[in-house]
């Protein structure tokens, strides 16, 4: 008789996901899926709000990378305000800069070191009670310690640009409402000890070299938990060079031949589709010239470092180095391979943060520039996870008609399935009885993507994670919480 | 001119004839809460946050006349409750998001939640169905926010003196209704100085929207009324 195993939930950030791993009689898994079954709405209650509110309605989406949404809605909304993407005063884009930089030093630093970090340093089949930050700390006090300090250094950063660490409002239609003060400048440039920019870099370089050296040491695990070729999508900046808050549209494949490249985000729709599935409230994005089937493709750190052909900040740029030259310069498609990718990414951001904090037009004061109204505006942005996406259109009035939002972990999604898959055909095929262990490599698969999946469980020590053994009836056989 | 001598909360202050309670206070440099009261308009008496105690009876202190020998109650722990009271009840019977609004750190309905430390809904919400509508000229007005205080309809006018804004309907059907003819009429400065007028995110400029800095905004650093004693003499 074949069985059914349900994990639900895996997460309680943008809301409830589960996995379902449907074996055959035998046990081997015939089918796994990695479904959201929350539905949130935004597009729809966005709608008869006036635009200028969209920057800072949107980006109540997400708690952990609020700025991505603020930033791609305030994009989106200067092209209304007759602003082009290049259009903003030079303080205005360099403190959207900062702000954007800041987060991704935030995101990437609470990403790597207090939710996926525990995996690591413990084993995937270690006890939940210690595999959690409050374990790193008690374990490796000086890694956790780093961690959370450049999270707060980060956040700080966002503090000073957006007014707040979490929704804040900096960001409006044609510019910025505030520059940069001398005494803001100096507090990142020079201390206090030891959140200033020159220790966060500090700090971002040895995390880097303690994954190399975690890598050395457990290769095998790097390199080939749910690894499988994709395409990859991001934004680049117009000259190749890594770039998270502006550039155009570049997709290749597994082989590193471009599918898209110098494409005008604006015309997304032109080479982007979605296709809805009826077992999950979240769409599988496509590129259109290679179909349904063949077009899913990966956001995301792992992407990013498969699309530019450099980084623009010279520490960053010898770990890009080392990090090609590993895949042979070809395009790196290991699942694990992303925390890499994405501590790379949180040195440069670092590298980042220092040249704009020394970059005088901070404290500029032409903050808001205003042309011609238009009635449609997209804005992009690379977001600690991916590529996002944001679009709307207004009415007469002001008032917005239609939004259409693709979110990191909607452009992830086939990955992400592809990940679970991998793991229920090679953790949970054939086995009896479900551990720890097995479900949490689920999380594993799934957390190298998003970690809004797996927050719940590292961040509060505890996952509300409940394994169901059905029969092909839904009879409940056996189940198991924690 | 005569003067009227009175206490508010046994502090003795002085009045002149023609002075509502509110007025002859804020003149002493005593502050009593209100919304729907603003500096030169004609009072409403529509919030009724502003009740005192006289002899007491409950009146609004920004329509009352002020009388010789008045012993006005007004920082008492009822009247400070009853006040709650009010706020919490104008928050649930319309739909105010004050994260994503426009006026928030401006607002003064948010500045006496604030005040009043109005951590919990103790009423249910009544979620209106309500909406955002153009008044085809510079301005949207955002029903979702309305409190009806009739500030607007005091003093959104033309230049000829027709006022844009009323009150329509009565009860719970009661809105602010307006001639759209007359608001294509507003200028950018009347725009503007309506949304300023507006003690909420109700009346909103086009065009713009949270250009003032969290952190230098209206209420970000001095709580609401805390300017009274400080300007009056």
């Amino acid at each position: 008789m074949g069985r059914k195993i349900t994990i639900e939930p895996i997460t309680r950030i943008e809301g409830h996901g589960k996995v379902t791993v449907q074996l055959d009689d035998d046990g081997r898994v015939v089918q796994s899926r990695f479904h959201v079954v929350e539905f949130r709405g935004f597009e729809r209650f966005v709608q008869g709000h006036p635009y200028w509110e969209a920057p800072v309605l949107v980006e109540r989406l997400c708690g952990i990378c609020p700025v991505s949404h603020h930033l791609a809605a305030a994009k989106a909304v200067d092209i209304i305000a007759g602003v082009g993407p290049e259009g903003l005063t030079p303080t205005a884009e360099k403190m959207r800069r900062l702000m954007h930089y800041g987060q991704m030093f935030q995101s990437h630093a609470l990403h790597f070191f207090h939710l996926a970090s525990p995996d690591l340093l413990f084993g995937a089949d270690a006890d939940p009670a210690i595999r959690n930050v409050i374990g790193v700390a008690l374990m490796h006090k000086d890694l956790a310690v780093q961690g959370v300090l450049m999270r707060k250094f980060g956040q700080e950063i966002i503090l000073a640009t957006a007014g707040k660490k979490i929704h804040g409002t900096g960001a409006i239609p044609g510019g910025i409402n505030k520059n940069l003060s001398p005494e803001e400048r100096d507090s990142f440039l020079r201390g206090p000890d030891p959140l200033n920019a020159d220790k966060m870099i500090a700090w971002a370089q040895a995390a880097v070299d303690f994954f190399k050296d975690f890598h050395k040491k457990n290769t095998g695990l790097i390199d080939g938990f749910a690894a499988f070729p994709s395409n990859h999508l991001s934004l680049v900046r117009k000259d190749g060079a890594l770039d998270f808050y502006h550039g155009a549209l570049r997709a290749v494949d597994a082989d590193g031949k471009r599918i898209l490249d110098d494409v005008d985000y604006r015309d997304y729709l032109d080479h982007i589709g979605e296709e809805v599935r009826s077992w999950s409230y979240m769409k599988f994005p496509y590129l259109r010239a290679l179909g349904k089937a063949d077009g899913w493709y990966r956001v995301g750190p792992l992407a990013r470092l498969n699309t530019c052909d450099f980084i623009p900040t010279p520490l960053a740029q010898k770990e890009f180095e080392t990090y090609r030259a590993y895949t042979k310069g070809k395009p790196n498609n290991m699942s694990l391979h992303t925390h890499w990718a994405r501590l790379i990414e949180l040195l440069h951001s670092g590298e980042v943060i220092k040249q704009l904090l020394l970059d005088p037009d901070l404290q500029g004061s032409d903050l808001v520039r205003k042309g011609r109204k238009a009635r449609e505006g997209v804005g992009l942005v690379e977001a600690p996870r991916g590529t996002l996406f944001h679009h709307y259109r207004i009415n007469a009035d002001d008032q917005i008609t239609m939004a259409n939002l693709i979110v990191s972990t909607t452009h992830n999604n086939e990955p992400m399935n592809r990940a679970v898959s991998w793991v229920a055909k090679n953790v949970l095929d054939r086995k009896t009885e479900i551990t720890e262990g097995m479900l949490n490599r689920v999380e594993i698969a799934i957390r190298a993507y998003d970690p809004c999946l797996s927050c719940a469980t590292h961040a509060l020590g505890r996952m509300p994670l409940e394994v169901a053994l059905v029969d092909a009836r839904g009879n409940l056989i056996s189940r198991k919480e924690r | 001119m005569s003067k009227i001598k009175f206490t508010v909360d046994g502090k003795a202050c002085i009045g002149t004839p023609g002075q509502t309670i509110m007025e002859a206070a804020l003149a002493n440099g005593v502050y009593i809460p209100a919304l729907c009261r603003y500096e030169g308009l004609k009072p409403a008496g529509s919030c009724r946050i502003c009740t005192v105690r006289v002899g007491g009876r409950p009146m609004a202190a920004c329509t009352q006349p002020v009388s010789e020998g008045m012993a006005v109650e007004n920082m008492s722990q009822e009247l400070e409750d009853m006040r709650k009271a009010l706020v919490e009840m104008l928050f649930v019977e319309g739909n105010h998001m004050c994260p994503t609004c426009e006026k928030s750190g401006n607002c003064e309905l948010q500045a006496l939640a604030y005040r009043y430390q109005m951590l919990v809904p103790r009423f249910p919400y009544q979620f209106p169905a309500r909406s955002v509508e153009p008044t085809g000229g510079r301005l949207l007005f955002e029903y979702n926010r309305c409190i009806q205080c009739l500030r607007c309809v005091r003093s959104v006018k033309t230049k000829d003196g027709k006022a844009v804004f009323g009150p329509l309907g009565r009860s719970e059907k009661k809105k602010i209704g307006m001639d759209k003819e007359l608001a294509s009429k507003l200028s950018d400065k009347d725009a503007r100085e309506a949304m300023d007028r507006c003690p909420v995110g109700a009346l909103l400029k086009k065009e713009v929207g949270f250009v003032i800095p969290i952190g230098k905004r209206k209420f970000d650093k001095t709580p609401i009324g805390s300017d009274v004693g400080k300007t009056a003499s």
